[in-house]
């Protein structure tokens, strides 16, 4: 009965483990996604943002984070515990007195949740793209990773208000994705457009990605990382029912983007009389985040579907925030945000224990804490270091006046 | 001594440069360069915002020449790279000052 405990605690803490590593992957699919998608002269501002909140987001949890999201949470409550650190981990002892409800290391779990911080971060990356200061989104990253991603955090997974009130985001197109997305309206609302992104007359110019098989690469990237995303929270492997499930949620994952991809590319080709790379890309993602809610509880023919409407809904997210004029090179706020909502919605097409009532709850509270308290700090940094760079800085690229080297140094034209 | 610049069809190129190999010219400067005439651009959509391709890709083939090799170069050229489509690019002849050959300091003709 013992070695069956340590075994089973190896098996799910090995499980957290490369399941986290699977979601780290995601950061370079980031990293590619946006620098396919931004112009050659902002690519290595981009890379170094994404390879900076990265780092950021794994230091912030492990000091302030991960100690407001779980650790100190009373059940049903807004206001987290404040704690630092990650806390001790289990001794065989410990794990063998619990008769095996300790079931994975504790350092394993911190490592599992903080590549969640990373993701939901970098998705404000994408939107403020080829405008922002460097150092300005950096110190945004600082305070939305040890602060505003995990409080908003604890009202769920911590086992806070959200949870109490019956939410359900299995894997978090609300908890991670609609917060990344509020957090990156609220920037690119204080931002502004691109220079000439948009004319006088309202028409929107079109600025095209400078690289579509880093676009490609980083998104098939992404996709695999997501079965780490999705697949991972289970959290837990060790028995018949549990690796049923996990197989489950990977099919329902990567049908999902199937589904978002054709649904994203025909609606393209409708709307646009051509196939656009860059919006079955969007799809696919869109396909992953809608079903991130719930990847277990719906049928593999379900997933398929509630992809698909999140394909349809991206595109027209995507014109309808231009036509906004909410300016967002990458379409994150459309593939994380108004995707992340109906990813929440579908919830309820196969999962009984979800209530109306509780999703739009959560939306409402994570949207709206993020969205606020995020202004308020884009707010501070403009106010104090200012967010946008110069005209001229602008013009000549980010890669010049952010970090003084070109991406592309024999490719590049003026 | 002529300079002979001619804007091509970038897919023309390689045929005009065989083409000036087999009447003996030896050396010659190639640019990608954009551009339009008559035959203007054509707009694409990207995320559906417009996007206008007002200027052309085309490769611009300089040519330094001595006088007497003019109609035999303008003819190559003429002859390859049309295609009978608009946007067949064009010939411009204009009359070169001095050439000097840098390795070994030879003007004129000599460094044709």
């Amino acid at each position: 009965m013992e070695a069956l405990v340590e075994t089973n605690y190896s098996i799910d803490t090995f499980y957290f483990l490369v399941m986290g590593a699977l979601v780290m992957f995601m950061a370079p699919g980031f990293a590619m996604l946006e620098a396919g998608l931004v112009r050659a002269k902002n690519t290595a501002e981009i890379l170094t943002k994404n390879v900076a909140l990265f780092a950021i987001a794994c230091i912030m949890y492990l000091f302030f984070g991960y100690a407001l999201m779980y650790g100190n949470v009373t059940e049903g409550a807004w206001i987290p515990g404040f704690g630092m650190g990650i806390g001790a981990e289990n001794t065989a002892a410990e794990v063998l007195a619990s008769g095996g409800e300790t079931y994975y290391s504790a350092r394993s779990d911190y490592f599992f949740q903080v590549v969640f911080v990373a993701t939901a971060m970098s998705i404000v990356s994408g939107a403020v793209a080829e405008r922002m200061k460097l150092w300005a989104f950096l110190a945004f990253a600082v305070v939305m990773t040890g602060f505003i991603y995990p409080i908003q955090g604890s009202w769920s997974w911590g086992g806070g208000a959200l949870a109490a009130a019956g939410f359900s985001d299995f894997a978090g197109s609300g908890i991670v994705h609609m917060c990344g997305a509020a957090a990156a309206l609220a920037g690119v609302l204080m931002l502004g457009p691109r220079a000439g992104k948009y004319g006088e007359d309202g028409s929107s110019r079109a600025i095209p990605g400078a690289n579509m098989p880093l676009a490609t690469l980083g998104t098939f990237i992404l996709w695999f990382g997501w079965f780490g995303f999705n697949g991972g929270s289970e959290l837990k492997l060790s028995n018949v029912d549990e690796a049923n499930a996990v197989a489950q949620v990977f099919v329902n994952t990567n049908l999902a983007a199937c589904g978002g991809v054709l649904a994203a590319l025909l609606t393209a080709r409708a709307l646009f009389g051509k196939a656009d790379l860059t919006m079955a890309l969007n799809g696919a993602l869109a396909g992953l985040v809608s079903i991130t809610a719930d990847p277990l509880s719906p049928s593999a023919e379900l997933s398929v579907l509630v992809g698909l409407i999140g394909g349809v809904l991206v595109v027209f997210s995507i014109v309808g925030l231009d036509r906004l004029k909410i300016d967002d090179p990458v379409g994150a706020i459309s593939v994380h945000g108004v995707v992340g909502i109906w990813g929440l919605m579908a919830v309820l097409l196969s999962n009984g224990d979800a209530s109306l009532g509780g999703q739009l709850f959560g939306i409402a509270a994570i949207f709206g804490w993020t969205f606020l308290a995020s202004l308020a700090i884009w707010a501070i940094i403009k106010f104090t270091m200012g967010i946008r760079v110069s005209q001229e800085e602008e013009y000549e690229g980010t890669d010049i006046s952010e970090c003084g080297l070109e991406a592309y140094p024999e490719f590049t034209k003026s | 001594m002529k300079l002979v610049t001619a804007i091509v069809k970038p897919f023309k190129s390689e045929d005009v440069r065989e083409a000036l190999s087999e009447i003996g010219i030896q050396g010659m400067t190639v640019t990608e360069v954009k551009g339009f005439g008559r035959q203007k651009g054509h707009s694409e959509l990207y995320r559906g915002s417009e996007y206008v391709v007002d200027f052309l890709p085309k490769i611009r083939i300089e040519v330094a020449i001595d006088d007497g090799q003019l109609d035999a170069v303008v003819d190559a050229i003429t002859k390859t790279a049309n295609t009978g489509k608009v946007g067949d690019g064009k010939i411009f002849v204009s009359t070169l000052d001095e050439v000097i050959r840098i390795r070994t300091g030879e003007t004129g003709a000599d460094a044709v």
